[in-house]
């Protein structure tokens, strides 16, 4: 490896930033996966996949991804939970990776929620 | 095609998790999530001291920021599957507050990181200590490139002037004034030495400091070499630390090979490059002139000053010695400069401060505090408090050269002048917090029993004079102690203080003197009444049991290694006297709700009903 220069420096820096995003926790927002088993079997990894592609490819960084287990609405499986700064979450359900991607386009950066896929507004109460 | 990451598991890999288990863990994530197919998606990232160490082997999970602490490997194919696989948080490895019920999932909703500012720590368990990347994505060689490129040397020693930095190793010197004495020498060359000789019991500042952001010091360490023109350094650091030493290595390394330790620095004409140097652990070693002596190949003696080490120092030449912590600031001062650096702490101590927070006290851990927090915040909202209910009675801040601080003065804020005020010192940041069973005069000896060993025996009132004390104490804590020791120990105190030439002899008596001030009584009850208020020192307690409650179980007299309970079933057991060396065991196996077995000390060993002979317990209880 050669010497760094100043110019070079940075540049290493802008690349490492972009590995360690995760860490920064600098986030607007939150994309949550139900990975629960009823979730899995429909087809949430695949739902899942799409978009830690998208988030690569875009580079977004201030969107989490995480994931959380069932939320009782089996039937509607594979669901995702949006939370976009003080807006209450919105519930998505019967996705597919196209479906994903109008919801990443329209709601998750356009800030309008997609009518047609969403199932409900707000949250189970935790404990 | 590779899948993308979407979560890491920060696993802390400071000494303590890693004596914990944390590379075993480690494996075994690694195992259980390749199992999976969750390789990929899920890394395992070894990050240094996390400072929750109470809680050790841990990790945090990224980005959700969930805290799992105490892991054992029988937990990680259910936790694999739980959380990564199906996406559900295990509470039961989550952290649960003493006295509580509901786990605290996030690691910023929990009081012990809730309330610390971090400043040196900023990158512990953030970064992978060993890739440089890590290091740098977290703004790191920024302050460096500032320094080199937009700032002449004079400008970075005012800066650190400005800063109101002070000395992290203990005594607390002007960090810019011993940088601007080293600067003005015309001789060359000029030295720069990171004292990273950390010796006081439970403390393990500088450790973590070394293991969890490496670079940070080699950062700090290039800014002072160009501000005071030197071009070689020293890092001196204690072999007894392996982890550290491994880590720094791999740092130095690093910092070769990208050219930033070594000739024409960044392209600026800036040369600079580091050394280590292992001790084998004097305590005298952390002496600046003793360690001075130690890297070229003496007897780790002190000398006397002046001359100071930055007028002549290594092998005679100019040299600036900085403990590792205040180097480990540097970056950040120049960086953010010197103006946010002092808006952070008191009037006369500025900035943050590390403690290693140990011994009685729930959240056993590393913290980062602004100066000026009080010592309740620290030991009660951080710390968590006394576990299993006790009484606090006393901290003990600056280990061996420190004191011991009352629950009266809980509330004085932590700065270098309160604490010396106080009696104690800042020292380099050891906290030991003592409940209601801890022994005054038992702590006093062990320390100077510490000192004592350690003292490398230039000046006789350091070498025979910790000698007289140990002796005193010995004798107060054996039952022998004579009313005049008391004013004994106080003038032969300062007189070590006084004639002795180093750090070490002139803070040694600070234990005794300390503890003498603030519990006088404790030393009187020792003397006079033969006495431990503790219950601690041997030779004045003695274990009884009770005839009215004992229910004649066996279980002390099965258990007593030296057979000197007499009993038999459903017979009142004794204590032979003789016999017991008082080891405790009996008084931890009789059933709580039996109690019969107790320590008693003073008055109170003589009165107390002594039985002849076993008799039957029906017989007692018809009595």
């Amino acid at each position: 490896m050669p010497k760094l220069t100043v110019h070079e420096m940075k540049k290493m820096r802008e690349a490492s930033k972009k590995e360690m995003s995760l860490r920064e926790g600098n986030f607007r927002g939150k994309v949550i996966v139900h990975l629960g088993t009823c979730g899995i079997a429909a087809g949430a990894r695949e739902i899942m996949d799409t978009f830690l592609e998208e988030f690569d490819n875009r580079d977004i960084t201030d969107i989490m991804f995480t994931s959380t287990g069932c939320a009782g609405l089996c039937s509607k499986e594979p669901m995702i939970t949006v939370e976009i700064g003080e807006s209450p979450p919105v519930k998505y359900g019967k996705l597919t990776p196209e479906k994903a991607i109008k919801i990443l386009d329209e709601h998750i950066i356009g800030g309008k929620m997609v009518d047609e896929f969403a199932i409900g507004i707000g949250s189970e109460r935790v404990g | 095609m590779a899948k993308k990451k979407r979560i890491e598991l920060m696993v802390c890999a400071g000494t303590g998790c890693v004596a914990g288990g944390a590379f075993q863990i480690m494996e075994e994530l690694k195992k259980e999530l390749k199992a999976r197919g969750l390789k990929d998606e899920v890394p395992v990232v070894a990050t240094g001291c996390n400072g929750f160490c109470g809680q050790g082997p841990l990790m945090v999970v990224i980005p959700d920021n969930i805290f799992y602490g105490w892991l054992t490997l029988e937990e990680i194919p259910h936790l694999v599957e739980e959380h990564f696989l199906k996406g559900r948080p295990v509470q039961k490895l989550m952290f649960t507050p003493p006295e509580e019920k509901r786990p605290i999932p996030l690691l910023s909703n929990i009081p012990f990181f809730e309330k610390q500012v971090l400043v040196v720590l900023k990158n512990k368990g953030i970064i992978d200590p060993e890739k440089i990347g890590d290091y740098m994505a977290r703004d790191g060689y920024v302050a460096l490139e500032k320094a080199l490129f937009s700032m002449k040397p004079g400008d970075v020693v005012d800066e650190i002037m400005k800063s109101g930095l002070r000395g992290r190793g203990g005594a607390g010197f002007p960090t810019g004034r011993k940088w601007q004495l080293t600067r003005q020498q015309e001789r060359t060359p000029k030295y720069l030495i990171a004292n990273c000789d950390e010796g006081d019991p439970g403390a393990y500042m500088d450790r973590s400091v070394l293991e969890s952001d490496p670079h940070s010091i080699i950062e700090g360490m290039l800014i002072a070499a160009y501000g005071i023109g030197s071009s070689n350094g020293f890092i001196y650091v204690r072999s007894e630390y392996p982890l550290a030493i491994e880590r720094m290595e791999t740092a130095i390394s690093q910092a070769r090979e990208y050219g930033l330790l070594g000739k024409d620095i960044l392209e600026s004409g800036f040369d600079f490059d580091i050394e280590i140097r292992e001790g084998s652990g004097a305590f005298v070693c952390g002496e600046e002139s003793s360690l001075i002596h130690s890297i070229e190949g003496d007897i780790p003696e002190p000398r006397q000053r002046p001359p100071f080490p930055a007028q002549s120092g290594l092998w005679g030449f100019p040299t600036l010695i900085n403990n590792v912590e205040t180097l480990a600031n540097v970056p950040a001062i120049i960086a953010k400069g010197a103006g946010w650096y002092s808006s952070i702490g008191t009037e006369t101590s500025k900035g943050t401060k590390i403690f290693s927070l140990v011994g009685k006290i729930n959240n056993t851990g590393l913290v980062e505090v602004p100066m000026g927090i009080t010592l309740r915040e620290v030991i009660y909202e951080i710390g968590g408090g006394i576990p299993g209910g006790k009484e606090f009675k006393a901290v003990q801040t600056g280990g061996p050269s420190g004191g011991c601080i009352p629950v009266a003065m809980l509330d004085s804020p932590i700065d270098y002048e309160s604490l010396t005020k106080a009696g104690s010192m800042m020292g380099s940041g050891g906290m030991i917090v003592m409940d209601e069973d801890t022994c005054v005069v038992d702590v006093s000896k062990f320390f100077i029993q510490f000192t004592n060993d350690e003292s490398c025996g230039k000046c006789v009132s350091c070498r025979d004079g910790s000698d007289a004390i140990l002796e005193v104490l010995t004798r107060i804590s054996g039952g022998t102690g004579k009313e005049e020791d008391i004013d004994f120990l106080t003038e032969l105190g300062q007189t070590v203080k006084d004639a002795s030439m180093c750090g070490l002899g002139q803070t040694l008596p600070n234990p005794v003197l300390s503890t003498l001030r603030y519990f006088k009584d404790e030393y009187e009850a020792h003397i006079k009444e033969k006495r431990c208020p503790a219950l601690v020192c041997k030779h004045l307690i003695r274990y009884y049991i009770d005839p009215d409650k004992c229910v004649g179980c066996l279980k002390c007299l099965k258990i007593c290694p030296v057979s000197a309970i007499q009993g038999e079933l459903k017979y009142v057991h004794i204590i032979d006297q003789d016999k017991c060396t008082k080891c405790g065991q009996c008084l931890e196996v009789c059933p709580p709700k039996v109690t019969a077995v107790s320590k008693v000390s003073g008055n109170d060993m003589e009165s107390l009903e002594q039985l002849p002979q076993i008799i039957p317990c029906a017989e007692r209880k018809k009595k």
